[in-house]
């Protein structure tokens, strides 16, 4: 695999990030270009989500710079930032239960933006044919997968430029996992830049460009996948259970 | 009854804000619908456009309450938006004093309905029957709205999870905005539609609260449909109850509240409370022994207190009965709100409707001496045996239920407390019954409105040094003991139950029995506050049971800062203190809630959460860690 050679649309400069006293984050840096999956790797409470939630905006970072395709976003709501074109899958799907999967998709609607590809609910079907099925069925009577696919549909209606992905394989079965690879892939097809959190190396192997690691709330490792994949050493320090 | 509970309902289950101002926006509802009914009134048309405006009117009222206050405070902690609304409560109570006077209105007649119907035999109202209509219409359109608008849809994603509904990109702002303007329109149009029927008084606002609680807790907190079964159902209990026995209609709410909970936690349609989402803030300070500094500052002031009655004797001029007595009052609200902090710190119990233990001690108290000729040290007692005890009896109920349930069952079972004494439920019973004294005029009990007077503390404890020394005596050993609980291991169960009830429950805690034992403690203490107030006043009226005495003790309690236990003493202190000084004027209400306003918005860890801070730091009053902003 190779490096597109895209401007960064995304970067991250030395953020620091708290949960009341405890610091999560310290320093972290980090940068995605546009068209590139990139895949934030690390153990359990390394500081994966943390780092997600703080580009959206859900977490307030104390300290460094964030930049969205040029423009600085501190200070920003989450609904602003995510109007700029920044989609956001939570980790833990947090689908609307009590509405239809038609509601929760309108939730996530958005004006269409010039550079970033529009969705609509043909669009979204064909690409998850799940959901066609399932149109008036309520959030919380699905399955997991189900709701991991939904999550990503919802946020497509908003059409993001770049997505965050939070641990999108995060308790589904590898079959699921598999699909979600594809989708990831077809989105990357469509010229989404994406930043995946994961702690299955699988499937960041199968799908991102480059990799950084964290670990402690810092970055101890960045480069390309495919020699991440290659290196014993590395894997074994940081993301062996 | 159904328009105010759903917009409560709906107010609060999107902005998780449980809005105490909702009763005063149906107070203003018939107030404005009142005067435009007067004005363009006459006709039908005029009639029902004047309902209409007055809705608009008052939902409009929201939206500036929304965007002036709600808006700065969502962050903050829910207890503190409990506060500030509370605040407009009291703002609001006394701009409708100012503009339609004491007097109660008594509406007009509604053009073109003014006849009656019959129907089974018997006379109803048409305008009744143009209630009964109008609710299922508000129904159906909500449903409507909720269910087919994109506004609706974005509503209630945001009811189930606000922080994903923003970071899909929609702008809340506008959301909550809206929905402030829907609920208190709602409001309004109740307020605005029952003047033919009740007209307009300045008492409407606490007693439709009551009652839009407990609908909205029955039917389940934002759920829209069951605010309206709930309706239903206490309308037709109503109607039944009156014919079975008057006066009955609360205790019928309550029956039927008690057995819905019972079996239905959550209200009849109602879900689960999302954890995760009712704790924003940083965690609390664990609990440590008092510093060096501090604990000489409390041994001052009680050396000073205990000195003031000498200074008294010796300087007549400059520590005068009157300061005596102030301290007296401060020691009665200190202990209150201490008592209130026992369950609401540690426990995490925030309960609403603690005033009934207050006004219970004082009544059990007071009845004993006029009834039993009770002798002033048994009757004194009796005060906490008889808050405890029902405090015993509320709390089997309430401490099933945690956080906004909790509280608002609380604040119901109060209510029901208020209007037992202020209807002499006792009374009208015995008059039911035909029993009358000698004389054949009906016995009163609680006396009523009028409460129960003339009762001293008789023999040595008469004078007023001597009750000053029961009083600081008193209040000080029960602080004391307070403060032991909390540092024993019953205090750390309790923490341990607030902060993570599944895990204290599986390390083999049986969390309901120690939270009903607190609740009864708390309920001792504060009939021992109670007593101490019935015997420094000489009598007790049914105001030491209303929810404004409810709240007084919450506002103390939060004014100093909840995580605190020198948090309530303090907050205690200045409210009592600000109380005198305000009263004095005569819009003192207005005063005391922009006051309460001011303080949440500048002061949100509460003054104790202050000195904590900057000030704190410098005279040494709090560890270097503990220093929070």
């Amino acid at each position: 695999m190779t490096v597109p050679a895209g401007a960064p649309v995304l970067g991250l400069t030395g953020i620091d990030a708290f949960y009341g006293r405890a610091q999560i984050l310290s320093g972290v840096s980090l940068e995605v270009r546009r068209g590139e999956v990139v895949t934030l790797l690390g153990r359990n409470g390394a500081g994966k989500s943390t780092t997600i939630k703080s580009i959206i905006g859900l977490v307030r970072p104390t300290k460094g710079e964030l930049s969205f395709e040029g423009k600085s976003l501190r200070g920003l709501e989450p609904f602003q930032i995510s109007r700029l074109g920044l989609g956001y899958v939570p980790e833990d799907r947090r689908v609307f239960t009590g509405l239809t999967v038609a509601e929760n998709l309108e939730v996530g609607r958005q004006p269409r933006r010039e550079n970033a590809p529009e969705w609509n609910h043909e669009k979204l079907f064909a690409l998850f044919p799940n959901l066609a099925t399932m149109n008036d069925r309520l959030g919380g009577l699905m399955s997991g997968g189900e709701q991991q696919m939904l999550t990503i549909a919802r946020t497509l209606m908003g059409n993001p430029t770049t997505i965050l992905l939070d641990e999108p394989s995060e308790g589904l079965a590898p079959v699921i996992v598999e699909q979600v690879a594809k989708t990831i892939l077809d989105l990357k097809a469509q010229g989404l830049s994406i930043l995946l959190s994961e702690q299955n190396l699988h499937l960041s192997t199968l799908v991102s460009d480059r990799a950084y690691i964290i670990e402690k709330g810092s970055i101890r490792y960045e480069g390309l996948m495919a020699d991440l994949a290659g290196n014993e050493e590395i894997r074994g320090a940081y993301l062996m259970v | 009854m159904f328009l105010v509970a759903s917009g409560l309902s709906i107010i609060f289950g999107v902005t998780r804000i449980v809005n105490f101002a909702h009763g005063s926006f149906y107070m203003l509802g018939a107030y404005i619908g009142y005067t435009l009914v007067q004005a363009i009134g006459s006709t039908a048309i005029g009639f029902w456009a004047a309902v209409l405006i007055a809705a608009v009117a008052v939902g409009a009222i929201g939206v500036v309450m929304e965007i002036l206050l709600l808006r700065r405070i969502y962050r903050a902690p829910e207890l503190f938006q409990l506060i500030a609304t509370f605040g407009v409560i009291l703002v609001i109570q006394d701009v409708a004093l100012w503009v339609w006077g004491s007097e109660d209105l008594v509406g007009p007649q509604a053009p073109g309905l003014k006849g009656a119907t019959s129907i089974l035999g018997k006379p109803i109202p048409e305008y009744d029957l143009a209630l009964i209509a109008i609710s299922p219409l508000v129904l159906v359109g909500l449903w409507a709205l909720f269910k087919l608008t994109r506004w609706g849809t974005l509503v209630r994603a945001a009811t189930q999870d606000r922080q994903m509904v923003a970071a899909l990109g929609v702008n809340q702002r506008w959301l909550f905005t809206g929905v402030l303007f829907l609920g208190s329109a709602l409001a309004g149009l109740g307020g605005a539609v029952q003047i033919p029927k009740g007209g307009a008084d300045l008492l409407m606002d606490f007693n439709i609260l009551a009652v839009a609680f407990v609908v909205v807790v029955v039917g389940g907190m934002g759920s829209i449909f069951g605010a309206f079964w709930a309706a239903v159902l206490f309308g037709i209990l109503q109607t039944f109850g009156i014919q079975i026995l008057p006066n009955s209609t609360l205790v019928l709410m309550f029956l039927v509240m008690a057995v819905v909970l019972i079996f239905r936690p959550w209200g009849l349609l109602g879900m689960p409370e999302t954890l995760g989402q009712a704790h924003p803030g940083p965690p609390e300070q664990p609990l440590r022994p008092a510093l060096p500094r501090v604990r000489a500052l409390g041994g001052a002031v009680t050396a000073l207190l205990l000195a003031l009655p000498i200074g008294h004797l010796v300087f007549p001029e400059l520590v005068g009965v009157f300061t005596l007595v102030l301290v007296i009052e401060i020691m009665v609200f200190v202990l209150f709100a201490a008592a209130l902090h026992f369950i609401m710190g540690p426990g995490g119990m925030v309960s609403f409707g603690h005033a009934a233990y207050f006004g219970g001690g004082a009544y059990a108290a007071a009845l004993l001496v006029k009834f039993a000729d009770a002798p002033f040290e048994l009757a004194f007692w009796s005060a906490p045996v008889g808050a405890a005890l029902l405090a015993f009896l509320f709390g089997w109920f309430c401490v099933r239920l945690s956080g906004v349930y909790f509280a608002m069952l609380t604040l119901a079972f109060a209510q029901i407390a208020w209007a037992f004494v202020f209807q002499d439920m006792p009374g009208s019973v015995l008059k039911t019954f035909g029993i009358a004294d000698e004389f054949g005029t009906p016995l009163k009990i609680t006396g009523g409105d009028d409460g129960l007077n003339d009762i001293w503390p008789s023999g040595w404890a008469s004078t007023r040094i001597a009750y000053y020394y029961i009083a600081v005596g008193l209040s000080v050993a029960a602080l004391w003991i307070m403060r032991r609980f909390l540092y024993a291991p019953f205090g750390y169960t309790l923490r341990a139950g607030r902060d993570s009830p599944l895990r204290a429950a599986a390390i083999g805690i049986d969390l309901t029995r120690h939270r009903w034992l607190a609740f009864t403690l708390s309920g001792a203490f504060t009939g021992l506050a109670g007593a101490l107030f019935l015997f420094s006043k000489g009598s007790v009226f049914p105001t030491t049971l209303e929810i404004a005495r409810s709240f007084d003790a919450l506002l103390m309690v939060l004014l100093g800062g909840v995580q605190s236990l020198f948090g309530p003493i303090v907050g205690a202190a200045a409210l009592t203190w600000l109380n005198d000084l305000f009263s004095v004027l005569s819009y003192w209400r207005f005063l005391l809630g922009v006051t309460i306003i001011a303080l949440v918005l500048l002061l949100p860890q509460g003054i104790v959460g202050f000195a904590g801070t900057r000030l704190g730091r410098r005279l040494q009053l709090a560890r270097p860690e503990e220093i929070t902003a």
